[in-house]
């Protein structure tokens, strides 16, 4: 063959050069599961303090009585908690119907460049930080309201859900295979009950953990409450006076200076966190069949695995 | 066959109803401008272009200017993102390529959970544990190896611009390395077979067919990283140290553009002061708003049919 | 074509068996790949081909529940010996895979060099005579010589395909293993890749799996058939074609099945 040297030394791998791959090989893999530990660390270290500082003043009192006046030592969190509960719950009013409706659209009607700028425009919205969600509603309604307000406080959060929510429904409807959809319509089917009675009932589990992973994340929410809801040493009993919250009383006990107060703070922390854990925990068992896949990238090569249902990602003030 | 009339009417209801609450996403970004920007309008006229490059923070006197605040919020970004971009992306790479087995599934567990921590409780873990501690240990430790520098002089507080860095790269190490963990798996596995199959060890696999692939990929999730950074509040305020000053030293207390509207919010007492911070938010907004959006476009111009970007 | 000169054997497979988990892909397989010729592996799909080809460079190793049992040797040398790394074996063994991969962030040359500089090759002079050696051993020297720092994704599939065959000939491999390399191909690239084959095999010991019957009786010197995990039959690629000795040999080259 023309061109073809023959007597070209042949590429040996070297004794040595071998050694120092096999030795960058070795450390590069070692440097690697470092940083992966360092990565877990804080999370340990908080949930070690957590459960050091907070466990012994979790009781029944914690979850029943009122905050006591400035300086008394003892009282309760019991106006936070239930004023999570019904914050997030009044939120999803808003949240959970819209963000849902909006992204079955976003999955079954394809219009291609509408569709793409509309999710852009919700991946922004997602981006938004939160602290500035907070002054858009305290210009909108604690203004004119001339107040705090329970109202307020339930908005913001529902106005945050709608992007996360769209865009899970979003993700969550498009793993549901074509072939549905078309034996549906095949049949005669309406589109409109093949989309609700078909494609999203199969797809159920996933809508069902895309609300709750949003709900998970706006209870943490700590920044647009400060001046919508605002806190309440006392229960609420209007929609138009403002509430407590768990974040928001465990962010004002905790830069405040006294010492029983950090130490419930620690406690309503402890609450908070096993909350949001117990709902990312369980969506995770409740989609464990569908969406975990353990066979490794290159056993398939060429094929996608498909995603599971991610956390909505964002800033959480 | 000839479909009715009736069921030709609700599917165009249907499509109706869901194309207005998808529409709902561009009322939404509308709604945050216009507030904002109506919040400061007082503040703009009275202030201007020089709102961004004074330095006064003085609501006695009225004088505004965000300098200090786009100061802190670039400077604890910046150390956040120094710290987290290369441990989140070798983390991803351990968990993609490297991990046995059995611990990838528990690991991106943790690391998910790892993310829907609220800010506010690594606030009060930093106020309590983590400002403490580094007061006490690694910021002499710093000063004493580093202290030529001009960044590492001045007296320790505790509650400053680094530990403000720190824990923003706390707040986002979760978030890059899920982002990057998808990124990396969606490289095909021919990529990596053809660098098996030329005698490359793990690393160089890794190297060679999967990080250069995911480059840009990668890159969108930093930025991405960035935009979280530049927005996170609560537990940034609580360690920061809520001074709007600019000096050289990271040890010296700051305050970043967010902390500052949720501490000083609720006690603005005069229209300017109150329009005032509407426009360091509007500032904020205008940031992040850019950093996510390039960071979309960096995610969707990478993504091949499998990965969804993420928010 | 009859077998030409080289009488040795390149790799020696004695009871080879796999096994995915407790799911056994090949059993008990023994043959003999002769040196500088064409052996073609043909089956139905599913006969554990690709696993057999993949057994020759360890690349089955990828797979972490794969198990192995029986032996092969590489010009005598125990290419599962418990001190032989994987990595030295694929240096010896190269492979061309059905669908092309080139490396898309580097231009053509560096795609060419990437194995060597693997090696720790840094001579630029010697990097670029090597670079062209290879090329022009894959026939794709005089389309891209004008074009070498271009990505290596502008270029067509079919010479995609013959710059990963470039790619793998540059580490100068004793054993070239190719998966199926024309499958994604357009005819007339088909034809390209098939010539240089018989082109390469002056040279390397080439290992072609391929599900295309005609492929095989006009490229190899050998065929072996594998049916169900099993080596069915092995021989002189005309008399497996005119004349085999098994029935399900026969059946399957005539078309009755597969």
């Amino acid at each position: 063959m023309a061109g073809c040297t023959a007597t070209a030394p042949r590429v040996e791998m070297t004794a040595s050069n071998h050694r120092w791959r096999k030795a960058k090989n070795v450390c590069m893999q070692t440097l690697a599961f470092m940083c992966a530990a360092l990565v877990i660390l804080p999370l340990l270290l908080v949930l070690f303090h957590l459960l050091s500082q907070g466990a012994s003043s979790i009781n029944w009192a914690f979850f029943t009585q009122l905050p006591k006046p400035v300086g008394e030592v003892g009282g309760g969190m019991a106006n936070a908690i239930a004023g999570t509960f019904i914050l997030i719950s009044l939120a999803s009013l808003l949240g959970v119907p819209v963000g849902v409706l909006g992204g079955i659209f976003l999955s079954e009607y394809t219009h291609r460049r509408l569709n793409r700028w509309i999710r852009f425009t919700a991946d922004v919205v997602n981006g938004v930080p939160s602290i500035t969600w907070g002054m858009v509603v305290y210009g909108l309604v604690v203004v004119p309201m001339k107040g705090f307000s329970t109202l307020a406080g339930a908005l913001v959060l529902g106005l945050m859900m709608i992007p996360l929510i769209m865009r899970t429904t979003e993700e969550v409807l498009q793993l549901v295979p074509a072939g549905y959809r078309e034996a549906a319509l095949a049949l005669g089917i309406a589109q409109w009950r093949m989309i609700l009675q078909i494609v999203v009932r199969t797809a159920m589990k996933g809508v069902v953990t895309g609300v709750l992973l949003a709900l998970a994340r706006v209870a943490g929410e700590t920044a647009p409450l400060l001046f919508t809801a605002f806190g309440n040493a006392y229960w609420t009993h209007r929609l138009t006076e403002p509430i407590a919250a768990l974040p928001l009383q465990i962010f004002n006990y905790a830069i405040s200076p006294y010492d029983d107060w950090h130490r419930q703070a620690w406690a309503g922390a402890l609450i908070l966190i096993f909350l949001v854990s117990a709902i990312n925990l369980g969506v995770r068992a409740l989609t464990r069949d569908r969406f975990s896949r353990t066979a490794p990238q290159i056993l398939m090569p060429g094929h996608h695995v498909a995603t599971e249902v991610q956390p909505p990602h964002g800033t959480a003030g | 066959m000839d479909r009715s009339d009736a069921g030709r009417f609700g599917d165009r209801a249907f499509k109706g109803l869901t194309l207005v609450m998808a529409l709902s996403v561009f009322v939404l970004i509308v709604l945050i401008g216009f507030e904002l920007a109506r919040g400061s309008s007082t503040a703009i006229r009275q202030f201007g272009w020089r709102f961004l490059i004074s330095s006064d923070w003085d609501p006695v006197n009225e004088k505004f200017g965000a300098l200090p605040f786009i100061f802190g919020t670039l400077v604890s970004s910046a150390i956040g993102l120094v710290i987290a971009v290369p441990l989140s992306i070798a983390t991803a790479v351990y968990l993609t390529e490297l991990a046995p087995q059995w611990l990838r599934q528990p690991l991106t567990l943790f690391i998910e959970l790892l993310a829907a921590v609220p800010s506010v409780i690594f606030g009060l873990w930093g106020i309590f544990v983590m400002v403490p501690w580094l007061s006490g240990n690694l910021f002499p430790q710093l000063q004493r190896f580093l202290g030529r520098l001009p960044w590492f002089q001045g007296p320790i507080y505790g509650p400053s611009l680094l530990a403000g860095g720190i824990i923003v790269a706390i707040m986002i190490l979760p978030m890059i390395t899920s982002v990057s963990r998808e990124i990396l798996r969606s490289v095909p596995g021919l990529q990596r077979e053809a660098a098996y199959a030329l005698g490359a060890t793990r690393w160089e696999v890794t190297r060679i067919a999967v990080l250069s692939y995911a480059r840009r990929g990668l890159f969108g999730a930093v930025i991405l990283g960035l935009g979280r950074a530049l927005g996170e509040t609560m537990a940034v305020t609580m360690v920061i140290g809520n001074s709007p000053q600019i000096v050289k030293s990271l040890f010296a207390p700051g305050y970043t553009l967010a902390s500052v509207v949720a501490n000083e919010f609720s006690e603005a007492t005069t229209d300017t002061y109150l329009s005032a911070l509407f426009e360091i938010g509007l500032v904020l907004l205008g940031v992040t708003v850019l950093v996510n959006a390039l960071a979309q476009v960096l995610l969707k111009t990478f993504a091949g049919p499998g990965v969804k970007p993420q928010n | 074509m009859e077998p030409q000169a080289d009488q040795r054997i390149a790799l020696a497979v004695r009871g080879l068996s796999i096994y995915f988990g407790h799911h056994a892909v090949l059993k008990r397989v023994t043959i003999d790949i002769a040196a500088r010729a064409v052996t073609a592996i043909i089956g139905p799909s599913g006969c554990g081909k690709s696993t057999f080809l993949r057994a020759l460079n360890r690349m089955h190793e990828l797979n972490p529940d794969a198990r192995r049992e029986g032996e092969i040797r590489l010009f005598g040398d125990d290419i599962y010996a418990r001190e032989v790394e994987p990595v030295v074996v694929r240096r010896r063994v190269g492979m061309v895979f059905q669908k092309s991969n080139p490396f898309p962030t580097m231009s053509v040359a560096e795609n060419v060099t990437v194995g060597l500089r693997l090696n720790g090759m840094r001579d630029k002079r010697l990097l670029a005579e090597r670079t062209e050696a290879a090329l022009r051993m894959a026939a794709l020297w005089d389309e891209v010589k004008d074009r070498l720092q271009a990505p290596a994704v502008s270029l067509s599939g079919g010479q995609q395909q013959r710059l990963c065959i470039a790619r793998a000939l540059a580490v100068q491999p004793e054993v070239l293993l190719m998966d199926e390399p024309a499958s994604a191909l357009d005819p007339l690239a088909t034809q390209k890749i098939e010539g240089l084959i018989v082109e390469l095999k002056k040279k390397y010991t080439i290992v072609l799996v391929t599900h295309n019957m005609q492929q095989a009786a006009r490229a190899s010197d050998f065929t072996a058939f594998f049916y169900l995990g099993e080596l069915v039959e092995f021989g002189p690629t005309t008399k497996m074609f005119t004349n085999p000795a098994q029935k399900r040999t026969e059946d399957y080259v005539t078309g009755r099945f597969g």
